[in-house]
Formats: structure tokens, sequence, C-alpha cells
């Protein structure tokens, strides 16, 4: 799969009676390569363009430039061709109808896909095996809790035993459990030889399961390598965490002020503020931190290595 | 299997579980059925004064296509939305199969449920106001019924996929409910409406539908009206097909499909 400079903007407007119109760009200039059965993330914050780039691969958006293969297939000239060969999963609670069984929503998709009526039979039991749902298939999609719709979707996007599934944020709003059921199921899959573009907000999901990542950020790739390159690389030093009750915004950016300190990042826990600093490998700073931080009551301070979250953090808060 | 049966095996496949999905709601049955019957009801009360047993038979039949008008122009124009709003309008686009062959199945489904108001209208009809139908010819009354059915979901299938752009596209149904009842000539002749209006009048397949089921009632000959009505029908589904293309393209331009 290959992406080159592809660009995608939208068109907005505001106002019921003065119009204005403005354009937004949602991707900008994105390129990456996907190798065949390579497992690949797409990082970023909510609006960074993740969405985008997915549906104009998936063929359901035309780039504004640019341009985008997949499986040496054109997205814009061979939609067809690209389409019955691709899988599409998202997550959250919609894409399924709620009336019918999750064994009738896979036979409707495998009709869609033109999925042959032996094949169909045989497949749709080897996805329930896969997804853990034997035996719940012929129970209405309604009373379904989020892990089971969510499993039934990644069924349903493999059906048609697509070469390149595209996931795109398929843990959302799963409990711990369901989470590592799914991430056992996208590991299967890249077993089997699938090539998967995954994008997620967690971390240690990308980092358990993905070859390579990207870091996108207001549309654009800030940083692409692998899990560990992407560690060292980015987040080369330390982690300094600080606990703090109540900092105000100011003290935090004068935080980042401090030499050794390359960005600063603020975690709400409940009435807590944790101080995410990342800092040079062998710099000292706990001391000027805590000198800024003046009359700011301070809890618990710890150091530790950089995980693939700070990484990524640093990269989408430069 | 070839393509065409793979085709037909499709269509039928996803009408059965787009008919399921219908059939399971509670809200699609009231629409479909009940709804049909109270509209027969008022229709028949209000005829009933004048204590023709003709005026009632001619009403009777209207009042029964006139429910599927309802139940189907409705739902139609929500069709799609509905879809986008369950969120699996992208995957139905996603999918390789041509949109407007995922289209029909959904489309045929709510004009079997419009069928299926007809015959409980007509039942109900006879049974709580006594309306007798002298049917000259029951094989071209049938076909005048499925006429209008399948027209009436062509037509259903066209506001589907006009109105799928704007968010409020139930208001567009809900907007040609009335005037729909009264444009067919469902329960008044098209030739008491002023001439202004007698074009859209004709512009609608379900009024020659109509006017086909009361020829092969009254022992006349259906077949220009049923002629009509089917070509219009058709009209009606290649436009939609046509328009059909023009939106998925657009909605890839414009990124329109997941508006929520």
């Amino acid at each position: 799969m290959v992406a080159r400079d592809l660009r995608r903007s939208f068109r907005t407007t505001q106002g019921r009676l003065r119009r204005t119109r403005s354009e937004v760009e949602a991707v900008r200039g994105v390129s990456f390569e996907i190798a065949p059965g390579e497992t690949f993330g797409l990082l970023g914050p909510n609006g960074a363009g993740k969405t985008t780039t997915i549906k104009m691969l998936i063929t359901l958006l035309l780039p504004t430039s640019g341009s985008a293969s997949v499986l040496g297939m054109d997205v814009v000239a061979d939609v067809r061709a690209v389409r019955r060969r691709i899988g599409y999963v998202f997550g959250g609670d919609r894409g399924l109808y709620d009336r019918l069984s999750g064994l009738d929503n896979l036979r409707y998709f495998a009709e869609l896909y033109g999925v042959e009526p032996r094949e169909q039979q045989r497949r749709i039991g080897a996805l329930l095996e896969l997804v853990g749902m034997t035996g719940r298939e012929h129970e209405r999609v309604e009373g379904y809790s989020r892990g089971m719709r969510q499993r039934l979707h990644i069924a349903r996007g493999l059906l048609h035993d697509p070469d390149v599934v595209f996931l795109d944020e398929p843990s959302i709003g799963i409990d711990p459990v369901g989470a590592r059921e799914l991430r056992a199921t996208i590991a299967s899959l890249k077993e089997q030889g699938t090539t998967v573009l995954l994008t997620t907000h967690y971390m240690f999901e990308a980092d358990e399961l993905c070859d390579r990542i990207a870091v996108i950020r207001s549309g654009e790739i800030v940083a692409e390598g692998t899990p560990e390159q992407l560690k060292r690389g980015v987040a080369s030093g330390r982690v300094l965490e600080v606990e703090t009750y109540g900092v105000p915004a100011g003290v935090v950016e004068t935080l980042g002020d401090l030499g050794p300190v390359h960005s600063v990042a603020v975690e709400e826990r409940g009435q807590l503020q944790v101080l995410v600093l990342q800092c040079d490998a062998d710099s000292e700073v706990t001391q000027d931190v805590l000198s800024r931080l003046g009359d700011v009551r301070v809890g618990r301070v710890s150091a530790r290595e950089p995980t693939l979250e700070d990484a990524y953090v640093q990269l989408v808060t430069q | 299997m070839t393509r065409l049966t793979t085709r037909a095996r499709q269509l039928w496949l996803c009408y059965r579980l787009q008919l399921k999905i219908l059939l399971v709601s509670p809200f699609e049955g009231f629409l479909g059925v009940v709804f049909p019957l109270m509209f027969a009801t008022a229709t028949l009360l209000v005829y009933r004064v004048e204590g023709d047993p003709r005026a009632m038979a001619y009403a009777g039949l209207g009042a029964a296509v006139m429910g599927v008008w309802t139940s189907v122009t409705v739902a139609a124009s929500s069709l799609l939305n509905r879809e986008r709003w369950a969120g699996t309008l992208e995957l139905l686009v996603a999918a390789p199969t041509p949109f407007l062959m995922v289209l029909v199945p959904i489309t045929t489904a709510m004009a079997t449920v419009g069928l299926v108001s007809v015959v409980v209208t007509l039942v109900w009809n006879r049974l709580v106001f006594g309306v007798r139908l002298d049917v000259a010819s029951w094989p071209l009354l049938v076909l005048g019924v499925l006429a209008a059915t399948v027209t009436i979901a062509m037509f259903g299938f066209l506001l589907s996929v006009v109105a799928v752009r704007y968010r409020t596209a139930w208001a567009l149904g809900a907007s040609l409910e009335y005037p729909g009842w009264l444009l067919c000539g469902f329960v008044v002749p098209v030739s008491l409406l002023p001439l202004v209006v007698r074009p859209l009048s004709w512009a609608l397949a379900p009024t020659w539908a109509v006017e086909a089921m009361r020829s092969a009632a009254s022992g006349g000959s259906p077949w220009g009206e049923l002629a009509v009505c089917l070509a219009l029908g058709a009209a009606y589904a290649a436009l939609a097909a046509y328009l059909g293309r023009r939106l998925i393209e657009s909605a890839r331009r414009h990124a329109t499909l997941a508006l929520t």
C-alpha cells in the first residue's frame, strides 16, 4: 500500500443569514508505504486526519490531491477492484443492523461482498470462532455488549478474506478483557499474512501490534518508524512525573522553559494533575521543577524510562 | 454460479433480511399496517354519510392504496438517512456491490409491507364497513395492486436518493403524504382537481395504478393505465439509478456519507 502526498480539504459553512465559507485541510501531504503482511499503526490525536486518510484509502473519499494505491490498484480509478480486496472495521456501537442477529448481519454483508454460498457458511463459522462468538450468533445484535459488537465488526470486515484490513480505532470503548481479545484477533491476522492498517489512541496496543508506526498531527506525519525507533528517537532521555494539586497553567508553561525539558504535558487524574516532563537523559531537573512550582502542593515525584506513549505525547504536543 | 444467478441470490437474500428488519420493528409495523387502517377508517366514515355503496367501493379501493403511499413515501424518504444514523451507509457504499443493488432490496421490502397493508385494509373495509368489492376481474385487480405497490416503491427509491443529502429528509416524505392522497386520486377523482395541478397527478404512477384497479374492478380494460403506470415506475427507477451514481460520486467528493 502506498500513499503519496495525500491531501484532503473540506469546505465548511457557518452562519445562517451571512454564510461564511472556509476550507479546512484535514490531511496535508501524507505519504507512507506499507509492505504486504505488515501491521502499520497510524497514531494521532482526535482530528489529526487518521480517519480521513483511511477513508481515502478505502475509496470512500476522493483525495483533493496526491495519489494512493492498495495492492497496486489506484484508489480513485480502480474503486470496485480495491473494495473487493480490502476490509474496513471501525470502532464504536454503530455499523450493524441491531434488529438482525449477528449471523444475519454477517450473511448480509457476505452477500454484498459476493462470498459464494458454500464458502459463506464455512467462512462465517470460522470467523465466529475466531472472534469468540460461536453460540451467540443467533441473538439479535441489539442485545450484544459493546465488546461483542466490536468483535462482530471484525468478523464482518474479514468475511471476504481481504488481503488488506483497515482498523479504525477498533478497541474504542471496549473493556480491558475485550480489548485484549481484540488484540489477539488482530495478532492472528498478522500471523495469517494479512496487511493491517490500524489507528488507535492506545499506545500499548500500537506498541504490541504494530511493526511500524506513523504519528500524524494536524494532517501531517511527524514521525515514522518502529515502536522502538520512535521511543529512542523522540524521547531520548527520561521522563519525570510530578503529581500536583491545582497547578496554574502559567506555571506549567514556565517549566517548558527549563533547558533540559523537551516538553510538558498535564494529565488530569481527578483532583490530581500529573505533570509529565520529557527531559534530557543525564539531566537533573527535579529541584528546578520543584522550585518553579513554588507554593503549588506537590505529591509523588518519580522518574522513569520513556514509553511509546511518552514519545507520542511529545510528538503531538511539540 | 453465473453472475446473473449470483446477483439474483444476492437480491433475494438482502430483500429477506431487510424485510426481517422491518417486520421486527413495532414502529414500522404501526406505520405499515395500523396507520393505513386509521386513514381508511376516516375516509370511509366520511363517505358513509352519503350511503352510496358505489362511492364506498370507490373510496375503499383508493384508501387501500393510500396506506401504501403513506408507509412507503414516509419511510423511503428517510431510508438512506436511517442507514447513515445506524453507521451502515458507509459500509454499504464501501462494499463492491453497486449501491443501487443495495437499495433495490430495501425499497422492495418496504413495498412488501405496503402490499400487506393493502390486503389488510381491504379486509378491514369489508369487515368493519361492509364495503363489498364487486370485482369484474380479480387477476387484473391484483395486477393493478402490484403495479401500484411496485411503482410507489420506485417513487420511494427515487425519494430516498434525492433526499439523502438532507438531514431532515423524513420531512420531505411527510410533506408529500397528504398532497399525494389528493394528487393520486385515491379518494377524490383527479377530474375534480384544478386544471393546473392535474399534470402533477399524471406524473405520479399511483394515479394510473388506482385508475387501473378501478377499471379492473368495474370490468373495463386497465391495460392502458397499467402501461403508463409501469412506464412511469421505470422512469423513476432509471432516474434514481442515475442520481444514485451521482450521489455516490458527490458524497466521495464532499464527504457527506457519514454526516450524523
